[in-house]
């Protein structure tokens, strides 16, 4: 008798923890959700209608129009460009020259390899600082270039080191006896570690190609003047500037150069916002194992 | 085994065969090296700029020395103690309010008896973060505008009778950038808690629920003690990039009327170094961060080691 009530009790108390768990979940899911949805219902809204607000999840007075000023605005396009070969080209040779660096990091006989690791640990900790690397990159040329967006960032000690935790879980006796065959340490990195690492390499590609593709800040500090050199996120940064000057909400925003030049309609912006995060948007559900994983091996590292 | 590492040993021993024979890997550490050293460890040279006064025209070489003088004009200079403040209390909130609500989400997303809904859930939970700050911060300009939702849902709500503008008041800003953050990293920071739970002793639950307890007993007696190691690293982890925390948001959404609360070390840096040309003072407050970040790593670590958890590093 105790026994039933107690049960029946409990699996009240289940049943109302598992209401408000419910309502907690629908919460997190609309307010995470809703700011992106509205954003699109904006993009398809006429512009001179929406500065009266009140647009939910549906255009009040549906148009296209944003999304074809959108495609006509020169600095964009050549923006989208730009991101796309940063994207491709910064994630390729990031991927290899890290795999390469973790390779060799990971190789039991290798003669430096705590020394190596070492070197790429500190550089995750101390760095110059803006200004000591704004100067290097000015004496090296990289300023005004496209090659800014690529180089500096080749490698990553971070990203290296989740590869290296990942090569060092291998078998050590995959390299010994390929070693016994006559195989070289570039074919054992080719034909044998890397089709292994497919994992981890889809993980680190996720990382970098996600940082390439919504970087601002270097094409704001060294390709200012450069318009031929200018990024997607740089120019949503000058149409977002040039939004909240309108609305009177940042007094700073003559401050960012040439940002704001012209008064752009919130609708525009939108439509363009929408532009740059439909390719992460429509991508990422796909690839969610991979960073799940990265995640978990780079949470674990020694 | 022992015979093994004698072995290795051996192997590792610096000898002419040895190095023919790692050739390839020496020549790749070789070129990765000099990278490093081009890249990491030069601009560490910069640092004798901020005991100069640097003259561009001058390079360093040839600028005056001029001791720990920059060093005392910051200290002495209003805007850069409350920039200091600024940086600590928006990254101590961050920190705080993130860690939070991302224990919060995992716990309660982990209750979810479906195993549909925990995906889609956990799936659109992520999808924040891997939008640019530029997106999040024109979004969140959105929702708090005058005519955005926020405002909307207190004006049908009748507790305010006019839209206010948020960002007009510093006392707003510290928590729209720490709803910002909890906003864009909730999801993506709760998957190593939920890893963290998978690992937990199912046979802990299942003795539990023998015994009685309720879900919210369950919760507190075996998840949350379950995952502290986890939440305890991720934090010490997280405390040395407390500065670095503050630069993204706070310099899209300052502005004149919040400068006071919203100016972070890094936006100080920024204004004096690359605007104003002062390249001595800015490193000097770039090395200022860089040695308090290092200093909070090693207490951390530290601290980490005399509370018996793991080590950072």
């Amino acid at each position: 008798m105790q026994k039933t009530k107690k049960r029946i009790k409990s699996s009240m108390g289940s049943k109302i923890f598992t209401v408000f768990n419910s309502l907690f979940m629908i919460a997190f899911v609309v307010i995470t959700l809703y700011p992106v949805l509205n954003t699109v219902a904006v993009s398809f809204n006429d512009g001179i209608d929406a500065v009266r607000g009140g647009i939910y999840l549906w255009p009040r007075k549906f148009a296209t129009k944003n999304y074809q000023t959108v495609l006509a605005m020169e600095n964009l396009i050549t923006g989208a460009k730009i991101t796309v070969a940063r994207t491709v080209i910064g994630t390729v040779s990031s991927l290899v020259v890290n795999a390469l660096l973790a390779y060799v990091v990971s190789r039991k006989r290798f003669l430096f390899k705590s020394q190596l690791s070492l070197f790429w640990v500190i550089t995750m900790y101390v760095n110059g600082g803006l200004i000591p690397v704004f100067m290097l990159y000015k004496n090296l040329g990289l300023t005004g270039t496209f090659w800014v967006y690529v180089v500096p960032s080749a490698i990553s000690a971070w990203n290296m080191l989740v590869m290296r935790t990942y090569m060092l879980g291998l078998p050590d006796s995959l390299e010994e006896s390929a070693q016994l065959d006559g195989a070289g340490y570039m074919t054992i990195f080719i034909k044998i570690i890397s089709p292994l690492c497919k994992p981890v390499y889809a993980t680190v590609v996720l990382f970098v190609a996600v940082g390439q593709w919504n970087a601002w800040f270097d094409a704001m500090l060294y390709n200012r003047m450069k318009t031929e050199y200018t990024t997607l996120q740089y120019e949503l940064m000058k149409l977002l500037s040039s939004v909240m000057q309108q609305s009177g909400s940042a007094a700073s925003a003559s401050e960012r150069g040439s940002a704001a030049a012209a008064i752009t309609p919130i609708t525009v912006r939108s439509a363009a916002t929408v532009v740059t995060m439909l390719p992460i948007i429509c991508l990422y559900p796909f690839l969610q194992r991979y960073f799940v994983t990265g995640l978990t091996i780079g949470g674990v590292k020694e | 085994m022992a015979q093994g590492a004698v072995k290795a040993k051996k192997d590792r021993k610096i000898t002419w065969k040895e190095i023919k024979r790692q050739k390839t890997l020496l020549i790749i550490s070789f070129f990765v090296t000099v990278y490093g050293i081009i890249f990491y460890y030069w601009p560490l040279t910069g640092w004798i700029m901020a005991f100069q006064n640097y003259k561009p025209a001058k390079g360093i070489l040839g600028s005056q020395f001029v001791g720990l003088d920059k060093f005392k004009f910051l200290f002495e200079d209003a805007t850069f103690l409350r920039v200091i403040r600024n940086t600590f209390c928006m990254g101590a909130l961050n920190l705080l309010t993130t860690t939070i609500m991302a224990i919060l989400f995992a716990v309660l997303l982990n209750e979810i008896r479906s195993t549909m809904a925990k995906r889609m859930v956990q799936t659109i939970s992520y999808l924040p973060h891997f939008l640019s700050w530029i997106i999040v911060t024109g979004i969140l300009h959105d929702a708090l505008s005058s005519t955005g939702i926020i405002n909307d849902l207190l004006l049908r709500a009748n507790i305010i009778d006019q839209a206010i503008n948020f960002f007009a008041y510093p006392k707003y800003f510290w928590p729209i950038v720490a709803f910002a953050n909890c906003w864009k990293e909730t999801g993506w920071n709760a998957i190593i808690y939920l890893s963290a739970i998978t690992a937990i002793d199912p046979s802990l639950y299942e003795a539990a629920s023998i015994d009685g307890a309720s879900r919210l007993q369950k919760i507190r007696y075996i998840t949350l003690p379950g995952i502290k190691p986890t939440i305890m690293i991720l934090l010490l982890m997280n405390i040395g990039n407390v500065l670095n925390a503050g630069f993204e948001v706070q310099y899209i959404l300052g502005n004149g009327l919040v400068k006071s609360v919203s100016d972070t070390i890094d936006i100080y840096v920024l204004k004096w170094g690359i605007s104003q040309n002062d390249f001595s003072l800015g490193t000097a407050a770039g090395i200022f961060k860089s040695v308090v970040s290092i200093a909070l790593i090693v207490i951390c670590n530290y601290l980490a080691k005399r509370a018996g958890e793991e080590r950072l590093f």
